[in-house]
């Protein structure tokens, strides 16, 4: 019994061993996360809250308010894009200087009113100016990150595994042999995963939406153009890793090393505002990112086309790039 | 004359320390069932997906009706690869649907389903399909185009016998009506049952090419007389017989019936388990290259 078991012990090693894409998977893959943590998260403790001062810090000089810890104080230029940053809880309170100072505090907003009796413990004489504002929840603000991570998973693997099934098993070749060419087979794949993404995605909105009691700020059929483009960008990220490959190790593992960043760095679970500039920049690079911003400027916040007109672009551009890099490449065969 | 339908111009294929094709050239009139031969790794799939227009020759061309492939043959050329996957969890029926709406013109659904006894099976995942009925599946697509000129790869290898046979009925229907077929096998029964024409092909040249009864005729003036190795005694290899060894039997070809049994007598070959029968192209292929079609 033992030499039997020894036997499949053994070709299954060997097996796992030589498959690139579980040996990636197994040993990089947790190392670049705990690796990326680190830098994310690392460094000494970073403020708790954001208070946003009106004709920046220098207003702030005499108030002992300035000297509290773990408060990062954060210029604004006017009143109105400082109460706007109230309302929508980007900062928990607002600071102008004066005789008395003023500040502005979201009435729903539980880090506001922590830093209200953190400032009103400093400087007794601060007046308080309420901004009635919709809370946004944790669930809130996480909502449009599920939604595009769902997006970002089936697009590239929905796409990517099954070209590369389709060449593995010969019928791409089949198809070669009929008048269908790259470019028709390339567009069909990416219509057809583009209207079943947006039919789960919209599903998934009005049921989800519904069991949490959501309602976007903006314009619904903005956020849909944000979907398409970013599905868009998806398909076409996918069409490019399958387009000649025929090894499912190197395409599980290229999208693996695709997937994890956009996870992990795409603000999906966290802001990434603390974070290194280096890593900001890297994370601004990724397509996740750009459709999180704009589907969450949309969803939370109320965004109309101008505000997220630079994530649209970058995103239809990504699309164009990686489109065309995919049809140029494309292989039908082995 | 007629113009051949398809003309194969020295066409050559190579890859890195091997040479698949080797200055092939043949042509296949209209209307012809044109058999390529030749055992496995002989370059009967390589030629055929050159000149199915998939696979680039290194040198060479491959012209159908006169002209480079192009559209046109693209649009009249229905094709049935070695093996080839179909799209999962489609059924019979939206499977033949696919390659339809492949082509501007082409034959119904329906009727190809019928064609190809395929309608009792038209609502059927085609991953559960048998052998033979993926092979009338795999056929109807070839010919959902309605084909000018047909390419079977191998058509019938793995089939059952009795599904072989109902295989080569349908084949059978499609020459009725006149369509060119190109079709490679290493069954010679299959060969000799539906081609006019066959190129014998060994290393990736052609040995011999003609109508199967030319071949067979120019080939083999005579009978085939078939003895049991054990049972050949190793004096009589000396004997002036033409004789062909393999690995269960001896084969002696001969014009001379009675001087080569009365030869064998003397020689005290028993001939208790002596069978006599015409020449075949498998005793051809064997004549040709000295080793067997499936080697």
């Amino acid at each position: 019994m033992m030499r039997r078991l020894l036997a499949v012990w053994h070709a299954r090693n060997l097996e796992f061993i030589r498959d690139r894409g579980s040996l990636l998977f197994t040993l990089v893959l947790p190392l670049s996360i705990i690796v990326g943590v680190a830098v994310i998260f690392g460094g000494p403790p970073r403020p708790l809250f954001t208070v946003g001062v009106l004709g920046g810090p220098t207003a702030l000089v005499h108030n002992a308010f300035a000297h509290t810890r773990y408060v990062q104080f954060v210029p604004i230029a006017n009143l109105q894009d400082g109460l706007h940053a109230v309302r929508h809880e980007r900062i928990a309170l607002l600071f102008a200087a004066g005789t008395p100072p003023h500040f502005w505090v979201n009435a729903h907003s539980p880090k506001g009113y922590i830093v209200e009796r953190l400032l009103r413990a400093a400087d007794p004489r601060a007046v308080r100016l309420a901004v009635s504002g919709r809370q946004i929840r944790y669930v809130d603000w996480l909502f449009p990150g599920i939604l595009a991570l769902n997006m970002m998973f089936s697009c590239l693997f929905g796409v990517g595994y099954v070209v590369l099934r389709y060449r593995q098993s010969g019928f791409l070749k089949r198809l070669h042999a009929t008048p269908l060419t790259a470019f028709e087979f390339l567009g069909a794949q990416v219509l057809s995963r583009l209207t079943i993404i947006l039919l789960i995605s919209t599903v998934l909105y009005a049921a989800v939406g519904a069991i949490i009691h959501f309602h976007a700020a903006g314009n619904l059929a903005l956020l849909l153009l944000v979907a398409l483009l970013g599905a868009l960008a998806m398909i076409a990220l996918g069409l490019t890793v399958s387009a000649r490959l025929a090894s499912e190790e190197l395409v599980n593992g290229l999208l693996n090393v695709l997937t994890w960043p956009m996870v992990m760095l795409s603000g999906v679970w966290f802001s990434l505002a603390g974070a290194p500039r280096w890593l900001r920049w890297m994370a601004d690079a990724l397509p996740l990112t750009q459709l999180l911003r704009a589907a969450r400027a949309v969803m939370l916040y109320g965004a109309g086309i101008g505000a997220i007109a630079p994530q649209l672009v970058y995103l239809a551009v990504v699309t164009l790039v990686f489109l065309a890099i995919g049809a140029y490449s494309f292989k039908w065969r082995i | 004359m007629t113009s051949p339908i398809l003309e194969v111009r020295d066409l050559v294929k190579r890859y890195p320390g091997v040479t698949a094709v080797d200055g092939l050239t043949f042509q296949v009139p209209p209307g012809m069932c044109f058999g390529l031969l030749g055992p496995n790794g002989a370059g009967k799939t390589t030629t055929m997906e050159i000149m199915e227009g998939i696979l680039p020759p290194t040198a060479g061309a491959v012209f159908y009706r006169g002209k480079p492939l192009g559209e046109r043959f693209r649009a009249e050329a229905g094709i049935l690869f070695q093996a080839t996957a179909l799209q999962h969890f489609l059924t019979v029926r939206q499977s033949l649907a696919l390659f339809r709406g492949l082509y501007t013109r082409g034959r119904d659904v329906e009727e190809l389903l019928h064609a190809c006894s395929l309608e009792a099976l038209a609502g059927r995942d085609n991953r559960k399909l048998s052998g033979g009925q993926r092979q009338r599946l795999l056929l109807a697509i070839a010919l959902v185009n309605d084909p000018t000129v047909l390419f079977l790869d191998e058509p019938t290898t793995g089939l059952d016998p009795q599904a072989r046979r109902n295989f080569w009925e349908l084949i059978g229907a499609i020459k009725d009506q006149g369509k060119t077929i190109i079709l490679t096998t290493h069954y010679m029964d299959e060969a000799q049952m539906l081609c006019e024409q066959i190129a014998i092909v060994d290393h990736g040249r052609i040995i011999a090419q003609g109508s199967p009864g030319a071949l067979l005729r120019e080939h083999f003036a005579a009978v085939l007389l078939e003895l049991p190795q054990a049972e050949f005694p190793p004096a009589a290899r000396s004997l002036p017989l033409q004789l062909l060894e393999t690995r269960e039997r001896i084969e002696i070809t001969t014009d001379d019936l009675d001087g080569t049994l009365r030869l064998l007598l003397a020689a005290g070959v028993p001939l208790t388990n002596l069978r006599m029968r015409p020449p075949n192209l498998e005793d051809l292929f064997l004549e040709l290259t000295g080793h067997e079609l499936r080697a």
